[in-house]
């Protein structure tokens, strides 16, 4: 059987909020090439001017990862023709990269962790965009995004399967929205993908021919685009066939990549050092002024709240997994002073509902102080978990706050013993027969039979009664 | 008083201040004198006479009120490779035939804001390649001196128009001798500064880590007071230098008693023929009667200089030259089949031979395989180049040598060998490869043809150079030679 080898190089835009060498804007969306200057025209006579902003955040992402930081980077031309690359060449950098090996480590399905080793992450700017369809036989190019900065970041060729693919790049997504780098948004290109993919059987050590999949816009089709590219290669070798090194493209529509050109068909690149540009020397002020405004990592933060809440790793790990839902988290946890507590309902009821909406948390409508509230009144037995969900509905719909809902709902969970008493007498002389079969029932069949009394008592109380309570009476009363 | 256009720039502008005369008369005087002599020359490639006039007649109006600024309303001319608002810049080439640039590189601005008023755009090698100006697209540079003889390059319209009194100063640029060689076979005088002495801003690119733009005029003192007002930090390039710039002018009248003078062995070897050598002779002779002393100096690397700078600078101008490609500005072919043939075809026929053999000379470097045993091994030579010039000048204040080891060539005499083309730049490129400083300066005239000899310096130390020059140019009349065919025009 074949084992998968895969690299992924990432790109992700910085969010500075104007362009590597140039001083336009770099927001997302405004009408065509009126976000170009004169610098991203590649006027002639016309030279870049590099944006401190950007090193600022490509040696916080370094150290994020552990890396070296290169004190003496260099920015190179990598030359090719194309309509939107308006210089006729990319700056980029070659073999003197801003930040160089680091690692970061990622959670497998079996709760073990494994370091990934990242080769390099380095600067360049981004190319305009090609336009096919609005102009009849005709390409119209916009070049708002050309100059845009983007941090590349490349792997080692050590995961070994799509889903490790998925979870190395979801850590990359948490650190770089953690550092505030970058607003990682995949639909409109903030972070890309290419995936380097070779297969090789199972305890051979020579690596396969590998092919690379360009520009994977999203965690799934990340996780599609590779498990097609490995089913791929193993049919081709099982038929006898031989892998070439090639760049291919994943059509989501039908699941599959296809060849976009072949090694022979690349371009020879021809990267010298850009000599409108020195080299960049970063000196240890300036690490050293990075490195103290960088926040609390993810990994630091599910930690801490393993130990400070009282939670999982597992739960932590999904919490932390987003800066801001982790924030989000940690002020409910807080305000209610119920962590476990918190942690189920922002992973339960709060995700599925920003997955089922397609919103961030900052938009959603439930504020922490809020959510806090109404676990505060699970806590003080004012709400159970049927009446703490129909609270939470209502949240959502804008009908009020927390108290007011549980009022004019009529929804506080009955703990007067002397109402619930009634309700528990009301059940057993209505169902002698079961009175009858729970008395005479072994001890073990017994617990399970008295669900049937407390979904009695339920019902009666209209959800409301307190099921701990009914639960108590319940067993002293049939035991008499 | 003696005819406007035989004042130097900075007789004309005592003239100015004394009162003797207007902007709009000098103006006037230039602009007459072009219309008389460029069909023959073609010095200029556009020649803006009537924003000249608007803008004389404001520097007048603005002197009158005592609001003018030391410079206001004094001619100049600028090589065609410095971009200006709203006036064509056309790089010598028929790619950029029709190219008008919305802004002004950052030279241009500087000679704007002192008030000086630009008569035009001035000819030269396209994208500053060649050592002739026979390769623009507008037709070759005649040399004042003798038509049948080329000006040198790529700054032979500037250094003519000055030789030919069409203007008493001019921006050029120089990225492998462009100022220097030209200024020599004209019987000018022109400064090449320190890389990074003036914004490349707006200035097209050749070789970018080489390229420097300077100035062209008749004395060492109007190239002192003109680097004044172009050199100095400019944020918009991030290679030009933060280093502050000194008066120039205030320096000019420093005495050559004290000055040790190296003299390069490899220039004075037998590359130089017999009347170069005399004239260097001659040379050596003033600047030591007048209190210098001369050492002997050896530049090891020389002679690997000419393949190396024809490595760096094609590579470079292969890849500056890409944003030629037909898509946002400059010639585009006719009716495109489709992309390829978009860039094939506009660049085929926008480009001229010289231009098209230095692009696939640099591809070839840079490319996969050949880059170490080219590019890279041409670096390491440039190191080299370096550190003997930081040897000499543990040794020397100056080196002196010639220019150009000959005069000026005749037309299409060197046009079918580029090897001996290149060789034109063989004293001229090192300083290119350092990034310092050097001059021409007028030299005795060698069977009525100008010389030149050429004065290289630590980086910034153009103050240096120019009253070094200065010094001479007291002494002798070596600069105030005129073509005499011209003199009665």
């Amino acid at each position: 059987m074949y084992e998968a080898v895969i690299g992924l190089e990432v790109h992700v835009q910085l969010a500075t909020l104007s362009k590597i060498f140039s001083s336009s804007s770099t927001s997302f969306g405004a009408e065509p090439n009126t976000q170009a200057s004169l610098i991203d025209l590649g006027m002639p006579g016309i030279l870049p001017v590099p944006n401190a902003k950007a090193f600022e955040m490509a040696v916080k992402f370094g150290l994020a990862i552990d890396a070296e930081i290169g004190k003496e980077s260099v920015f190179d031309r990598k030359n090719y023709f194309y309509p939107d690359l308006p210089k006729g060449y990319q700056i980029t950098q070659f073999d003197k990269p801003i930040v160089g090996r680091g690692k970061i480590d990622i959670t497998l399905d079996d709760e073990t962790t494994k370091c990934i080793n990242i080769t390099r992450a380095h600067l360049e700017e981004d190319a305009g965009k090609s336009i096919h369809d609005i102009f009849n036989g005709m390409t119209g190019v916009d070049l708002n995004r050309a100059g845009t900065p983007l941090l590349e970041i490349v792997s080692e060729p050590e995961l070994r399967s799509a889903k490790e693919a998925v979870a190395y790049l979801k850590v990359i997504h948490s650190f770089i929205r953690y550092l505030d780098i970058s607003d990682g948004n995949m639909a409109e290109g903030s972070m890309r993908c290419d995936c380097n993919v070779s297969i090789r059987p199972n305890g051979i050590d020579k690596l396969g021919t590998r092919t690379e999949i360009k520009n994977v816009n999203s965690f799934r089709f990340v996780e599609k685009a590779i498990n097609s590219e490995i089913n791929r290669q193993i049919e081709v070798l099982e038929d006898g066939g031989r892998i070439i090194q090639e760049t291919r493209l994943y059509d989501p529509g039908r699941d599959e990549t296809r060849s976009m050109r072949s090694k022979e068909e690349a371009n020879d690149y021809r990267y010298f050092p850009d000599p409108d540009l020195l080299p960049v020397v970063i000196d240890d002020t300036f690490i050293n002024a990075c490195r103290v405004a960088l926040p609390e990592l993810p990994t630091a933060r599910k930690a801490r709240y393993v130990s400070d809440y009282g939670i999982t790793n597992y739960d932590a790990g999904v919490l932390v997994a987003d800066r801001e839902v982790a924030d989000y988290f940690a002020d409910v946890a807080d305000a209610s002073g119920a962590g476990k507590l918190a942690a189920n309902w922002v992973m339960g009821s709060v995700l599925a509902e920003l997955k089922q909406s397609g919103k961030n948390i900052s938009d959603f409508a439930i504020s922490a102080p809020i959510l806090a509230q109404l676990i505060r009144r699970i806590k003080d037995d004012t709400l159970n978990s049927k009446t703490a969900k129909i609270v939470f509905e209502s949240l959502l719909a804008g009908e009020g706050m927390v108290d007011t809902i549980i009022e004019t709902k009529r929804l506080a969970q009955m703990t007067d013993t002397g109402a619930l008493q009634n309700i528990v007498d009301e059940i057993i002389l209505n169902n002698p027969d079961q009175v009858t079969n729970y008395k005479t029932a072994t001890a073990d069949k017994k617990a399970k039979m008295l669900g049937f009394f407390v979904g009695q008592a339920m019902k009666k109380s209209q959800g409301k009664a307190n099921p701990q309570a009914v639960n108590q009476i319940l067993n002293s009363k049939l035991s008499s | 008083m003696s005819d406007l256009t035989d004042l130097t720039f900075s007789q004309l502008q005592r003239a100015l201040n004394e009162g003797a005369t207007s902007s709009l008369e000098i103006t006037t005087a230039y602009l007459d004198r072009i219309s008389m002599l460029n069909s023959d020359l073609n010095v200029f490639i556009t020649v803006t006479g009537e924003n000249a006039l608007l803008s004389a007649k404001n520097a007048d109006i603005a002197r009158s009120k005592g609001i003018s600024g030391p410079f206001s309303g004094l001619p100049i001319a600028h090589k065609d490779i410095f971009c200006t608002n709203g006036v064509s810049t056309t790089c010598g080439s028929k790619m950029l035939a029709n190219f008008v640039a919305p802004y002004d590189a950052h030279v241009v601005s500087q000679c704007n804001k002192a008030g000086l008023v630009s008569l035009g755009k001035l000819n030269m090698d396209e994208f500053a390649m060649g050592s002739s100006n026979e390769n623009s697209f507008f037709g070759p540079v005649r040399n004042p001196w003798d038509s049948r003889r080329v000006p040198g390059g790529s700054s032979g319209g500037s250094a003519a128009a000055v030789a030919a009194r069409l203007t008493p100063l001019a921006t050029a640029t120089d990225t492998g001798g462009s100022i220097r060689q030209p200024a020599a076979l004209t019987g000018t005088s022109g400064l090449k500064p320190t890389y990074g002495r003036v914004s490349r801003f707006g200035m097209i690119a050749f070789a970018s880590s080489l390229d420097q733009g300077g100035l062209i005029a008749r004395t060492a003192e109007d190239i002192a007071l003109g680097l004044g007002i172009i050199a100095g930090y400019d944020q918009r390039d991030s290679t030009s230098a933060e280093e502050p710039v000194p008066s120039y002018i205030d320096t000019i009248n420093q005495k050559l008693s004290g000055l040790k003078i190296g003299l390069p062995k490899q220039f004075f070897d037998d590359r130089l023929n017999d009347s170069m050598r005399q004239v260097m002779d001659c040379v050596v002779t003033v600047f030591e009667s007048f209190g210098a002393s001369t050492v002997s100096i050896s530049l090891d690397h020389v002679a690997e200089s000419i393949p190396a700078y024809y490595v760096i600078s094609s590579a470079e101008a292969s890849s500056n030259l890409s944003r030629f490609d037909g898509v946002r500005f400059g010639y585009r072919a006719n009716q495109p089949s489709d992309l390829t043939d978009l860039y094939e075809r506009s660049r085929s026929e926008g480009f001229g031979r010289e231009a098209k053999r230095r692009i696939l000379m640099g591809t070839y470097a840079l490319s996969e395989g050949y880059y170490d045993a080219y590019y890279k091994r041409a670096q390491q030579i440039r190191r080299l180049i370096k550190q003997d010039f930081d040897r000499a000048f543990e040794a020397c204040d100056l080196l002196l040598g010639p220019t150009t080891p000959s005069t000026a060539f005749v037309l299409g005499e060197k046009s079918s060998d580029p090897v001996a083309m290149y060789l034109e730049d063989i004293y001229t490129v090192a300083t290119n490869m350092a990034g310092l400083p050097g001059g021409s300066f007028q030299a005795p005239l060698i069977d009525g043809l100008p010389s030149g000899f050429q004065l290289t310096g630590p980086a910034f130390s153009e103050g240096r150079i120019l009253s070094a020059a200065h010094q001479i140019q007291q002494a002798t009349d070596w600069h105030t030679k005129h073509p005499e065919r011209l003199r009665n025009v």
